[in-house]
């Protein structure tokens, strides 16, 4: 297997270097905030872990905070399942598949702010199409108005944007299957939900995961699109943890306990991954 | 077996509808697009394509966008390649943390650290150069490139690095002649998602840049606050956007796919 050898350190160094560059010093400009006072001037006062306190307690993180969960949770759930069910019923072999395959990747492919401006244009009831079509059928549709609408129009908005990726690497998984191996089950004659369970579900497990890690961390971090699409209205409905974080660090310019919130925020993101990254890993070693 | 096909062709159009949308929309005037909805455009224009090649401001956008993306993705594969080699291939103290604290900066929110990367690049003089934005987007580049190439490169068996070495190749040639070109598909695939997540971010690449890199999109945001709310012209600008990497997937459309499959990614 793999062998020992302590020089392959140098390997790594150049990756280490820029990625310390970029992630020690801010980080450690974080953490110092953090801990002090500031009254401009570049006037610091020790704080100890007073922000942390007032973050932890404060109603307003509990809500952002809960709303980022309830807004993962329910990504996940939508676009894990609709992407394995479109990788399943996309064609293997021929002509179709590349065009398939370009046409999907393109939402991935547009600048976030362009997304979120996109949909934004598109729901506008009086103008946009889907804004317009809605109230055509009947349907009384106004996000800037309706909480529970512009909730809709973000979550419609991340699988119209986001799903695609499922679709890719389930996709990906499933070409790597052998032909022998559904021949053999139709011998057997095994029915379809058995071919999906003990075949092609075992070989995308390992893309799925990284999907599910993937879509995790990038919808948990979401910043651009909900901010140009809704601005985190009507009333605080959809601000989520990074929006929020921004209010306070750029909108106040309370930068003690931005920093707390942003090492907070840091902190259950890179725990969450971890235990994903753990299961994972157990997976691939049995 | 058409009721199947149905599945793949209703997502497709659903999600080409926005993007119709914006397409019919930087066809239209102002007007139009003010005055009612309208499915197709009723007088169609070029007027809105028109300001953005004519418009210094609007198309040195685009080419500041495209030059931070190029120089990031350059950068991260020559840096990716000899690490995912390393963890592909030795094992070396620490390599199982280092791994997993790489793609702890694919987890890093932006929006945490933009204002210590605005401080950390005005410190050392690079604000608003391209090559700014690209080390910036390293950041969550690199990570992702290690982790992509690190599966490919697993697949290859050790003996072609054996056999090199006993035929007398150096290591870096080795690595350039021989053992690259086995991993096309991989590296292709890895300049594929730097291409694209640096392509489509814009909170650290808005706040590192003012005038002289300015990315397109931060053009698009400027634009939309202070000309009023020119939307036939801001759909023109959208829908440039999707060009480039419109072009990028078309060149990796065999490789997407398959790519996937044999690497861990």
């Amino acid at each position: 297997m793999k062998t020992e050898n302590p020089r392959a350190w140098l390997l790594v160094l150049p990756v280490i270097l820029l990625v310390a560059f970029n992630a020690l010093i801010p980080l450690m400009t974080v953490v110092n905030y953090s801990v002090q006072e500031t009254f401009g001037n570049n006037v610091f006062f020790w704080q100890g872990v007073d922000w942390f306190e007032q973050v932890l307690h404060s109603e307003r993180f509990h809500d952002a905070l809960g709303r980022q969960f309830l807004f993962t949770g329910i990504i996940l759930a939508v676009e894990i399942p609709l992407g394995v069910a479109i990788a399943l019923a996309m064609p293997r072999k021929g002509i179709w598949v590349p065009i398939c395959l370009i046409l999907m990747s393109l939402p991935l492919l547009i600048p976030w702010n362009v997304v979120g401006a996109m949909w934004n244009i598109f729901t506008l009831p009086d103008i946009g199409l889907m804004g317009y079509g809605l109230n055509w059928l009947g349907i009384d549709y106004n996000m800037t108005q309706s909480p529970l609408a512009a909730w809709v129009t973000l979550i419609v908005m991340d699988v119209w944007h986001w799903t695609s990726l499922v679709v890719l690497l389930s996709y990906a998984g499933l070409v790597s299957i052998p032909d022998a191996y559904y021949q053999a089950a139709e011998i057997d004659g095994a029915s379809k939900w058995s071919v999906f369970r003990y075949i092609q579900l075992p070989k995308m497990k390992q893309v799925l995961m990284i999907a599910i890690l993937l879509r995790f961390m990038d919808s948990f971090m979401i910043y651009t699109e909900p901010f140009v699409l809704t601005g985190g209205g009507p009333g605080n409905s959809t601000t989520l943890l990074s929006i929020d974080l921004v209010k306070v660090a750029l909108g106040q310019f309370d930068l003690g306990p931005a920093a707390a919130m942003s090492l907070i925020y840091f902190a259950i993101t890179l725990l969450v991954s971890w235990v994903f990254y753990t299961i994972m890993n157990k997976d691939v070693k049995e | 077996m058409k009721l199947k096909s149905l599945a793949p062709i209703l997502y497709i159009i659903f999600l080409m509808l926005p993007i119709y949308w914006l397409l019919s929309m930087s066809f239209k005037t102002t007007n139009e697009i003010l005055s009612g909805f309208s499915f197709f455009p009723q007088e169609w224009t070029l007027e809105n394509y028109a300001v953005i090649f004519n418009d210094p401001t609007w198309y040195w956008g685009y080419i500041n966008s495209t030059t931070y993306v190029l120089i990031n993705t350059v950068i991260s594969l020559c840096v990716a390649l000899p690490a995912a080699y390393a963890f592909s291939r030795y094992r070396f103290m620490g390599d199982k943390h280092l791994f997993f604290w790489l793609l702890t900066n694919r987890m890093a929110p932006p929006a945490v650290f933009a204002l210590p990367f605005f401080q950390l690049y005005s410190a050392v003089g690079l604000f608003d150069t391209h090559i700014a934005v690209a080390l910036a987007h390293c950041l969550f580049n690199i990570p992702l490139a290690v982790w992509i190439l690190e599966g490919f490169m697993k697949s290859i068996p050790k003996e072609l690095d054996e056999t090199a070495y006993v035929d007398g190749y150096s290591f870096p040639r080795f690595f350039v002649t021989i053992f690259m070109p086995n991993i096309k598909a991989g590296i292709g695939v890895a300049a594929f998602f730097c291409f694209m997540f640096s392509w489509v971010e814009l909170l650290l690449a808005k706040t590192l840049t003012s005038i002289d890199a300015k990315p397109i999109a931060a053009t698009m945001t400027k634009t939309a606050s202070s000309a009023g709310y020119e939307l036939g012209l801001l759909a023109a600008a959208g829908c440039l956007t999707i060009i480039p990497g419109a072009i990028v997937v078309y060149f990796v459309r065999n490789h997407i796919a398959k790519g996937f499959a044999m690497g861990r990614v």
